[in-house]
């Protein structure tokens, strides 16, 4: 049961999207989220779209693995929809108890908001999709290299990362075996409501906490006894180097935000 | 001198309440001294709370004597410039396997000592290839370790340490938390490296069974090293190991019980083998 659950939800493939560089993806996600921020009417939106299915065509991620994410935050889009319906002032359509108003400007900004907002999960998971999470890291150690001036660890944080991510299958699993030996001596984390289930964990943490703490002991261990000293002068067996598709994707990635921002700036109405 | 070298170590730690005074002194190790040449095979053996472990983590600067000195390599390992050198040269296997696999593909595990040595990339890959090939564990390189088995995952991380080339390799109770024929694989491939890659391999361990083809025994009781001597010599001694707690091989132990009731048997018998070509010399004379 606990061990179906998988983070990052990589989706192993051999394609363009999935061979290209975590630097090219990464970076690619956060521009597209910014140009969507940044239309303001639907043409721009459109073209969003046209990009967005072209790349989920070139990643061959079934599609439904895409709307999966959506799933998650169908309340929190629903909420904000709702919200900027109701709360937005302007030209009234319909008016409830004399107080409470759809406005067209409200309309507008909740349906671009649900746009906005659907497109945002969808190219994110993109990158999730077609990137392992070890290369994600690897990825952002790069591009936040600079932070190293202002003294960040970004290595650190990077390394810590990757062994957290390596570790989740294992304490799940560890999970497991605790929640089992608690049942075998009468543990019930089936029955009661939400807050008698919440109290039943307790017990189920407490071990779950020693043996992580032990085991990052035991790992620090075994990180120094292989000369593990942080990142200084450590060589990478699969370092990060540009090939001629991602300066092809990185081309295509500015000719669509010039396309799309030019066009979705446009004033139509 | 040989590749590592103690002398009179001494090693104690204090024992804190829950309040964290001071409630005494153990002393895990005392006075151990030894001498172990390049290319050999050596057995540490002890029950548990022997400071077998303690010895061995000796061996790789993780933990420094109170008292008297360890050379790995012609280094002390109190002298700080030289850690990096000592752990290249020493390299170390802990007991559970998935504390120490850092990677999550087996050929990043096994990249990840070269990596922090500073190898280049090119010869990262050659050296994770040998390693993985010496332990058998080629053909899983693409895997995540945690689809492997125990002993599966051991041998990946013996061609971790494998890959950072060192001179020796100390194993710490690597099988302890393996199946039969989990430990068979990995004592399978720790003997290939100490005969064909003619690594020094210490093997610390409290089976009895992985320690017969040792060049070299030592037994260790109380902090202190209690008997030492080939697998042979050792195991001839049944009393003593029985007074020290430890089990002698099942074979080792019906030869001297048959010797004890005056079957003519020579001491020691290590094998069923041995044991079976030992009983048709006798009927013969």
């Amino acid at each position: 049961m606990l061990r179906d659950i998988t983070l990052g939800q990589y989706y192993p493939e051999e394609s363009v999207i999935h061979k290209m560089d975590p630097r090219v993806k990464l970076g690619g996600t956060v521009l597209y989220i910014i140009s969507l921020f940044f239309m303001k009417n639907i043409l721009g939106y459109m073209i969003a779209a046209l990009f967005l299915g072209l790349v989920i065509k070139l990643s061959k991620v079934p599609f439904k693995f895409m709307v999966k994410g959506m799933k998650t935050i169908l309340m929190l889009l629903m909420i904000t929809v709702v919200f900027n319906l109701f709360l937005t002032q302007g030209t009234p359509i319909v008016t409830f108890f004399g107080k409470i108003s759809i406005t067209w400007e409200g309309l507008e900004l909740a349906v671009f908001m649900a746009i906005r907002l659907s497109f945002l999960i969808i190219g994110s998971s993109v990158m999730t999709l077609t990137t392992t999470p070890n290369n994600l890291t690897d990825g952002m150690e790069k591009m936040l290299g600079f932070l190293k001036v202002f003294k960040v660890p970004v290595h650190e944080v990077a390394m810590m990362m990757s062994i957290a991510l390596r570790f989740i299958p294992i304490l799940l699993e560890e999970t497991d075996k605790i929640m089992k030996a608690q049942i075998a001596r009468g543990a019930d984390f089936e029955s009661g409501n939400l807050i008698q289930r919440a109290k039943a964990m307790v017990p189920l943490l407490v071990p779950l906490f020693i043996s992580a703490f032990r085991r990052a002991n035991d790992l620090a261990m075994a990180m120094e006894a292989r000369c593990y000293r942080g990142g200084e002068g450590r060589t990478k067996m699969k370092p990060l180097i540009y090939q001629k598709n991602d300066y092809l994707a990185y081309a295509a990635l500015v000719l669509y935000l010039i396309i799309s921002i030019g066009i979705g700036r446009l004033t139509l109405f | 001198m040989g590749i590592i070298k103690a002398k009179d170590v001494i090693y104690e730690y204090m024992r804190r309440d829950e309040e964290g005074n001071v409630e005494g002194i153990t002393r895990a190790v005392d006075k151990v001294s030894l001498d172990i040449n390049q290319g050999d095979f050596i057995a540490i053996l002890g029950h548990n709370g022997s400071g077998k472990s303690t010895l061995a983590k000796h061996m790789n600067a993780i933990l420094y004597p109170t008292e008297g000195t360890v050379w790995v390599d012609g280094k002390d390992t109190r002298e700080e410039e030289e850690l990096w050198n000592i752990r290249q040269s020493a390299g170390m296997v802990f007991q559970n396997p998935d504390n120490q696999i850092i990677g999550q593909v087996v050929e990043e595990d096994v990249g990840f000592g070269p990596e922090n040595m500073g190898v280049p990339t090119k010869e990262i890959w050659e050296r994770v290839e040998e390693s993985l090939k010496a332990v058998g564990m080629y053909k899983f390189r693409k895997h995540s370790p945690n689809k492997l088995s125990g002993g599966q995952k051991q041998r990946v991380s013996i061609a971790g340490v494998l890959a950072m080339h060192p001179k020796c390799i100390i194993l710490d109770e690597p099988t302890a938390m393996l199946d039969p024929n989990g430990r068979k694989e990995v004592i399978r491939a720790i003997r290939a490296l100490n005969d064909v890659e003619k690594i020094t391999v210490i093997l610390i361990t409290h089976y009895m069974e992985e320690i017969i083809y040792a060049d070299k025994v030592y037994v260790m009781d109380d902090g202190k090293i209690a008997m030492q001597g080939t697998p042979r010599e050792i195991f001839s001694q049944v009393e003593k190991l029985k007074s020290l707690r430890l089990d002698v091989p099942q074979v080792t132990l019906l030869a001297y019980e048959l010797k004890k009731r005056g079957v003519d048997l020579p001491d020691g018998i290590l094998t069923t083998e041995e044991l079976v070509g030992a009983l048709k010399q006798n009927r013969k004379g």
